[in-house]
């Protein structure tokens, strides 16, 4: 269910691998297994889970999970965004920033142009999307590297948030009260927004032309536009998915948190979206990642996090975790990767 | 009259025909004055040294550059290119010696790149992956699979399939961009039988660019010599011989450097 259509060959050939006998079956399996990126954070997802609920029993319970799927969620739903823009070649960091603004907009929209609620939400993310148009914009037409055009844009939008709202946190609107529950307030709501999300994109990534297009643009730019497909406009297209989740999971996260507050969200969140994607086995370089990786990455930080808060270790450590963790997973990329283009070494 | 069964007869509508050919950059002249015709299902070797104008050619007929001046015909009809798409819409696709596949991708998918088989919305992944081996076992192209990623083959392999796709994609005229640079001999082997096939099928008419053309002979039905942004040869294989082509090489090295030397 999880291969993407890069590793879907590997595990194929790597039972009928030779010279193998040596090692056993075992080898074989463990081989087949590491190869599958996904694989090797799930391991790691696992072993956190039995590592805090032996620590502290809470872990597993019911509100407990609640804590962690929601500390989990709206970071996967911006890290689905950026797998999309890193396998295309290209990175978002203004999308946390876009995360920030969005409430805000439904908020001004409903509160100041009395605008419907269900509409001001749907207007709130087609300007997340329509942010994305303009980063795409910058950089495909106009040609400055994605990260120096998001650089940019992620102070611009920021400025943006901070004087219309004066720095201030907002109410949610009254009038949108009554799909607080749908957008994000219930237990299990953002949860499933992102299950959805990390589903579907997953779909997309590995089983349509886009994904298929996305990731020919990334690994090979040239080739790919030799071959006739318009590079531009999958980067651009990406750049407009990642502006409308960034927009979707800001929402999300003001109606749960009951406020719209201009310091939620940010370079943190698109730092721990880029940190989860990466973590999942998402290459900076371009042409391969994983959706569902990035999704085990979030889950990954997440349990981390409420993990070291149950223990009762101070959050300060949890940079230096996160760190690790970001160069480890690097590492094992690098190295995964080489053992996966020697074939059957 | 159209289709001559004979690809050595010039008197049928070549598939290709360049008539006095010029371009310049800037100061310097990169083709003074081309001629040459491609016979239906004929292989016309282009052989010449480093600078002699074949990349500056090829990126004519392939779209990239418009000529200052000269005819191109492409069956018979005079056109002039525009772009690679035109071009390739014109039937002539070439094939670059850093190919344009992607690594990330299966051979499957490489051969049905942006061509993709589609059953709304998700990709027919089974329909490619038969195609693609059934079109493949066709040219006589063997890979290990068609599953396997672009990355995992060798050089041979890899060029062998960016003809096939070529092929599969309608191309009639197939320009191969030194095919066999960088390329061991038993790899070369596999471009070689590739072409000896498609020559077989008589579908696609073909030039082999060439540096080192030791190998290219044995494939060719034809050789032209390119020198300094002309055709100076243009021989039968079978009426020449290495010895004969490499002297002439050799003769204009001598020429130049005494040329150069004196005056």
């Amino acid at each position: 269910m999880s291969d993407t259509i890069s590793s879907k060959t590997e595990t194929d050939d790597a039972p009928r691998a030779p010279g193998r006998r040596v090692h056993g079956v075992l080898q074989v399996t463990f081989d087949g297994f590491m190869r599958r990126r996904e694989a090797t954070i799930l391991v790691v997802a696992l072993g956190l889970v039995v590592y805090f609920q032996y620590s502290k029993s809470v872990f597993l319970s019911h509100d407990n999970l609640v804590n962690i799927s929601q500390s989990m969620a709206p970071y996967a739903i911006l890290a689905v965004g950026e797998v999309l823009l890193l396998v295309s070649g290209e990175i978002d960091l203004s999308a946390g920033m876009v995360f920030t603004l969005s409430p805000f907009l439904m908020h001004y929209a409903i509160d100041f142009y009395g605008v419907y609620p269900i509409l001001a939400i749907a207007l709130s993310l087609f300007a997340g999307a329509f942010i994305g148009l303009c980063n795409g914009f910058v950089v495909v037409v106009l040609r400055v590297p994605s990260f120096v055009a998001t650089l940019g844009s992620l102070f611009l939008i920021q400025g943006i948030t901070l004087t219309t709202s004066h720095a201030y946190p907002a109410e949610i609107p009254a009038a949108a009260e009554s799909l607080a529950s749908w957008f994000g307030r219930a237990d299990w709501s953002e949860l499933i927004w992102c299950l959805a999300i990390v589903a579907f994109f997953h779909v997309v990534l590995t089983r349509t032309r886009w994904g298929l297009h996305t990731i020919a643009v990334g690994g090979n730019p040239h080739g790919a536009s030799e071959a006739g497909i318009r590079t531009g406009r999958i980067k651009i297209g990406n750049f407009m998915i990642m502006g409308g989740l960034a927009a979707l999971a800001g929402i999300l996260e003001a109606f749960r948190t009951q406020t719209i507050d201009p310091n939620s969200g940010g370079t943190g969140a698109m730092f721990i979206a880029v940190s989860a994607a990466v973590i999942g086995g998402t290459a900076l370089a371009g042409g391969s990642g994983t959706v569902i990786g990035a999704l085990l990455g979030a889950l990954v930080l997440a349990e981390l996090q409420n993990g070291f808060n149950l223990i009762g270790i101070s959050a300060n450590p949890f940079n230096l975790i996160l760190g690790m963790a970001i160069i480890i997973s690097m590492i094992l990329n690098v190295h995964l990767a080489r053992l996966r283009r020697a074939g059957r070494t | 009259m159209t289709d001559t069964p004979d690809p050595q007869d010039a008197t049928g509508t070549p598939a290709l025909q360049v008539e006095h050919i010029a371009k310049r950059f800037g100061a310097v002249a990169a083709l003074t004055d081309v001629s040459l015709h491609l016979g239906k299902g004929e292989v016309l070797g282009l052989i010449g040294d480093n600078g002699a104008g074949k990349s500056t050619l090829i990126k004519i007929l392939s779209g990239f550059h418009r000529p200052d001046s000269g005819r191109i015909t492409v069956n018979g009809e005079e056109v002039t290119i525009k772009s690679v798409d035109h071009a390739r819409s014109l039937g002539i696709d070439t094939v670059y010696q850093d190919l344009a596949l992607i690594d990330e991708l299966t051979v499957y998918h490489n051969m049905f790149l942006n061509r993709e088989v589609v059953r709304w919305p998700l990709l027919s992944n089974r329909t490619m992956r038969r195609l693609a081996r059934q079109h493949l076992d066709e040219l006589g192209v063997r890979i290990p699979s068609v599953d396997a990623e672009v990355a995992k083959l060798s050089g041979g392999q890899r060029q062998a399939i960016a003809v096939a796709r070529s092929v599969y994609s309608d191309a009639r005229i197939l320009l191969l961009d030194e095919p066999l640079a960088a390329m061991g001999a038993k790899e070369g082997a596999l471009i070689l039988d590739l072409v000896r096939d498609l020559k077989a099928r008589g579908e696609v008419s073909i030039i082999i660019i060439a540096h080192n053309y030791a190998q290219v002979l044995e494939v060719c039905d034809r050789i032209n010599l390119l020198q300094h942004g002309r055709i100076t040869f243009d021989k039968a294989t079978a009426d020449t011989s290495l010895q004969e082509l490499t002297d002439l090489v050799v003769a204009e090295y001598r020429a130049t450097r005494t040329g150069g030397a004196s005056s």
